[in-house]
C-alpha cells in the first residue's frame, strides 16, 4: 500500500511540476502537433462568429475532400485579431476591418472578403401587419434617443397607409462588442451627421439610449418581450427566426425589404474603388439600384508571408476553392455571395504571399482565376503534403 | 487532537518518520506543493492581471475610478457607472435577500415541524444549483414582464414626477430586475448559514431564557439572534460577495447602460457584465487595458468583502466553540 501511495504521489508531483513550470507557453505549437493523427495537416483559425456557419460547412467538405483539417474557433472578431497579432493561429477573420493600428502590428495582412452580411431592424409593434418603413435618418434619431414615440411625424410620413400604434419606443441594441454593431453603427454615421460626431462606429460604441442585450438572441429576446422595441440583428439570424424586419430607404430612395440578392448588390461596382487591394471598404448606403443599406462583407486575414510552404498553400487553396466553388453553400445558408469581380480581385491580391525563406510565391502570377472561375482553365493540380513542413527550394535542414 | 493520549496512539500506529523514508519524504513533498500551489496561482492572477492593466492605470491614474465616461470608439474609459451598477445591484439584492433569507432560516430552526422543514430546506439549497444562465432566462420571458406591467408602468405613472427612484419610463430591464435576480440568487447562500448559526446556539441559552419567563419570540429574538448575530452578517457578506461576482443572469435583465441614474427602473451596468460583453471583441491594446483594470477593481472589491465575511465567520465560530 505504502508503495501505491508513493507512486501516485511521485506521478502527481511530477505533473505539477509539468503544470507549474512549462505548458503557459501562449505560441501556437508549430512543432509537433502540425499534423493530427491521421497525418492530416491541422491549421487553425479564430475570429468572427457571424460567418462561422458557413465557415464550418465549406471546412469540413474541404477535409473530406483534402488532406487537411482545419479548427476554427468562434471566437469574436477581436479575438481572432489578437490571436493574429500574436501568432498563434494559421489564419484570422474579422468582421470589422482592421484598423491602422492593427495593422501596425501585423504590416502586410491581407483583409480577403469572403461572404457578404446584412444587418437589419426588428420591432414589435403588436397589431402591425405590413413591413415598417424606415429610413437612415429616423434609424439614427431613434437610436439617439431623439424620436421617442412611434407615432412620430416623420415615422407616420413614410408609412402613410400603416395602423402604427401609439407607445414608447424602446431601442436595443448589442451590449456585447460585435461586427454585427459595428456595420450598423458604420451605416448610421455615414447617413446622419449628428450620429457621426456623438457617437462615431466601432464593435462597441457608447450608446445614447437604449437597452443592450447580449447577442443577436438576447436582442431578439428583448424585442419580443417588450412591446415599442427595435433592434437590430444580423440578417442570417432574423431569416432563420422569421422575424419582423424593417423596409429601409437606400441612397436612390427605394425601399429595400432585406435579402440576399438585395446585400450582394450593394457591393456591386465596388471594384472600381478598390485601391492596392485593399478590401477593408465600406459598403454601407450602397449607391447601386436596389441595394440594401445596411451591409458588409466579412473577411479572413491572411498574413503575407508563411514560413511553412505547405500550410501556405493549403489555406490559398482552400481560399480559391471557397470562392469559387462553392457558391451554393453560401445561398443555402442565406449569406450573400461576392460579385465574381469581387473574388477574383480577392484572389489576385493572393498572387503576392510568399513562403519559405526563400519566400517563393504561392499562387502563380499569371494564373488566370477567371478562366477557373468561368471553367475554362481546369485548377492546377497542388500537391499538400501533411508530413514534412516544406520551405520552397531549399528546406531549414529537413532533407527531402 | 488536543488530547496527548491521541497523540502517543497515533504515534505508536504510523510508521516512524525517519529521515531515510523516502516515501514520507514524496508524500511531504506533494503535500507542501499542493498547499503552496494555490496562493500561487492567486499571486500569478493578481500580478497577470495587474500587469495587463498597468498601461490604463498610467493613462488615467485615478480619473479611471472616477469617470462616468464609457467610449471605447473614443478610447475614453471611466469604470465609475460600472462601480456604481455593481455595488448598487448588490447591495439592493442583500436589502431584499437578507429578511427573507432571515426569516425563513428562523421559521425553519425555531417553529416548522420537521415534516415541512425538511422539504423547504431542501427547495432553498436547490435555488442555489440552478444555473445563472436559467435564472437569466426566467429574468428575460417572466421576471422583466411581470415587473415592467404591474410594478414599474404603475409606480412610474403615479409617483414618477414625485419619488426620483420611480422615475419612468420604465422598460422592465433595469437595475430593479438586476437585483432582484440576484437576490433570488443569493438566498439559499445566506439562508443556509444563517440556519446553521441558529441550530449552534447552545440548547441550555435557550433553555434557561425560557426557564426565566420567555415566550418563544422573546427567546428567539433576545436569546438566539443576537447569539448568532456575527455569523448571521457573515453569511450576509458572503452573499454579497456573490452577488458582486454574479454575471450571466445580471447581464441579461439589468440593460447594460452605463449610467448613473437615481431611477430604480433605469437600466444599469455591472463591472461583470462589462467584461463579459466586451472583453471578446475588444481591440486596442488600451481598450483590453482598461477592460483589465475593471476585472482586478472587482476582483478587489470582492477579496475586501471576503475577507470581512472570513473574519466575522471566525469570531463566531470561536465564540461556538467556548
Amino acid at each position: 500500500m505504502p508503495r501505491r501511495i508513493a507512486q501516485i504521489s511521485r506521478g502527481v508531483l511530477l505533473l505539477s511540476l509539468m503544470l507549474a513550470t512549462g505548458c503557459w507557453s501562449t505560441d501556437g505549437g508549430e512543432g509537433n502537433d502540425r499534423t493530427d493523427d491521421s497525418g492530416r495537416l491541422t491549421l487553425t483559425g479564430a475570429g468572427a462568429t457571424f460567418p462561422f456557419p458557413i465557415y464550418s460547412r465549406w471546412f469540413s467538405i474541404y477535409s473530406r475532400e483534402h488532406p487537411v483539417r482545419i479548427n476554427y474557433q468562434s471566437i469574436g472578431s477581436g479575438g481572432g485579431i489578437r490571436q493574429m497579432i500574436e501568432g498563434t493561429v494559421d489564419f484570422g477573420a474579422t468582421d470589422a476591418p482592421l484598423t491602422e493600428e492593427d495593422l501596425e502590428r501585423i504590416p502586410g495582412t491581407l483583409s480577403i472578403p469572403t461572404v457578404l452580411g446584412a444587418v437589419v431592424l426588428t420591432y414589435n409593434l403588436p397589431g402591425l401587419e405590413q413591413a415598417l418603413r424606415l429610413d437612415g435618418e429616423i434609424i439614427a434619431g431613434i437610436f439617439l434617443g431623439e424620436i421617442r414615440r412611434w407615432r412620430d411625424p416623420r415615422i407616420l410620413a413614410l408609412n402613410p397607409e400603416v395602423e402604427i400604434p401609439d407607445r414608447d419606443i424602446i431601442p436595443v441594441h448589442r451590449s456585447d462588442g460585435s461586427g454585427t454593431t459595428y456595420v450598423f453603427t458604420d451605416y448610421l454615421q455615414v447617413v446622419s451627421p449628428a450620429w457621426r460626431t456623438r457617437v462615431g462606429r466601432g464593435n462597441a460604441v457608447r450608446w445614447p439610449t437604449g437597452l443592450g442585450a447580449r447577442g443577436n438572441e438576447g436582442v431578439t429576446g428583448q424585442v419580443r418581450q417588450s412591446p415599442g422595441a427595435i433592434g437590430y440583428v444580423e440578417q442570417v439570424f432574423a431569416r432563420q427566426n422569421r422575424l419582423p424586419m424593417a423596409e429601409v430607404r437606400n441612397r436612390n430612395g427605394e425601399f429595400v425589404a432585406p435579402s440576399i440578392d438585395a446585400t450582394t448588390r450593394a457591393a456591386e461596382g465596388l471594384a472600381e474603388r478598390i485601391v492596392d487591394d485593399d478590401f477593408r471598404l465600406s459598403i454601407v448606403d450602397a449607391p447601386a439600384e436596389g441595394a440594401y443599406p445596411i451591409a458588409a462583407w466579412t473577411y479572413l486575414l491572411i498574413s503575407p508571408h508563411f514560413d511553412d510552404c505547405s500550410r501556405g498553400t493549403a489555406i490559398l487553396e482552400l481560399i480559391r476553392w471557397a470562392l469559387l466553388e462553392r457558391e451554393d453553400d453560401v445561398r443555402d445558408l442565406s449569406y450573400a455571395p461576392l460579385t465574381l469581380e469581387i473574388r477574383i480581385r480577392a484572389l489576385d491580391a493572393m498572387k503576392g504571399v510568399t513562403c519559405g525563406p526563400s519566400a517563393r510565391l504561392i499562387f502563380d502570377p499569371d494564373r488566370d482565376f477567371e478562366a477557373e472561375a468561368r471553367g475554362e482553365v481546369p485548377p492546377p493540380e497542388v500537391e499538400i503534403d501533411p508530413d514534412t513542413p516544406s520551405g520552397g527550394e531549399d528546406t531549414d535542414g529537413e532533407s527531402r | 487532537m488536543a488530547n496527548p493520549a491521541d497523540g502517543g496512539l497515533m504515534a505508536r500506529l504510523l510508521p516512524s518518520r525517519s529521515k531515510g523514508n523516502v516515501q514520507d519524504q514524496f508524500y511531504r513533498l506533494a503535500l507542501l506543493l499542493f498547499g503552496v500551489s494555490i496562493p500561487l496561482l492567486f499571486l500569478f492572477i493578481v500580478l497577470r492581471i495587474g500587469t495587463e492593466a498597468w498601461p490604463a492605470m498610467e493613462a488615467f491614474g485615478w480619473g479611471f475610478i472616477t469617470g462616468t465616461e464609457w467610449n471605447p470608439v473614443l478610447r475614453e474609459f471611466g469604470a465609475l457607472p460600472f462601480i456604481f451598477g455593481t455595488v448598487v445591484s448588490s447591495v439592493l439584492a442583500l436589502m431584499i435577500a437578507l429578511p427573507l433569507s432571515v426569516g425563513l432560516a428562523i421559521f425553519l430552526t425555531e417553529l416548522a415541524p420537521r415534516w415541512l422543514a425538511a422539504p423547504i430546506a431542501f427547495a432553498t439549497e436547490l435555488l442555489a444549483a440552478i444555473p445563472s444562465v436559467v435564472y437569466g432566462l426566467w429574468g428575460i420571458f417572466v421576471l422583466v414582464p411581470w415587473l415592467r406591467f404591474t410594478i414599474q408602468e404603475p409606480l412610474s405613472r403615479h409617483f414618477g414626477d414625485v419619488i426620483p427612484i420611480f422615475e419612468g419610463p420604465a422598460y422592465g430591464f433595469s437595475m430593479m430586475a438586476g437585483a432582484v435576480i440576484l437576490s433570488i440568487m443569493i438566498i439559499p447562500f445566506i439562508s443556509a448559514v444563517t440556519r446553521e448559526v441558529l441550530t449552534a446556539v447552545p440548547r441550555d441559552q435557550r433553555e434557561a431564557a425560557l426557564a426565566l419567563g420567555a415566550t418563544r419570540w422573546e427567546m428567539t429574538w433576545q436569546v438566539a439572534l443576537p447569539y448568532a448575530l456575527p455569523g448571521i452578517i457573515g453569511g450576509a457578506i458572503l452573499g454579497l460577495g456573490r452577488a458582486l461576482g454574479e454575471t450571466m443572469a445580471i447581464t441579461m435583465v439589468i440593460g447594460n447602460r452605463p449610467d448613473i441614474a437615481a431611477s430604480l427602473f433605469a437600466p444599469g451596468y455591472t463591472m461583470a457584465s462589462v467584461l463579459a460583453n466586451e472583453f471578446a471583441e475588444a481591440t486596442g491594446a488600451l481598450y483590453l487595458s482598461a477592460l483589465m483594470e475593471i476585472a482586478l477593481i472587482l476582483f478587489g472589491i470582492t477579496i475586501v468583502v471576503n475577507i470581512f465575511a472570513q473574519l466575522l465567520v471566525w469570531r463566531v465560530a470561536k465564540r461556538g466553540g467556548r
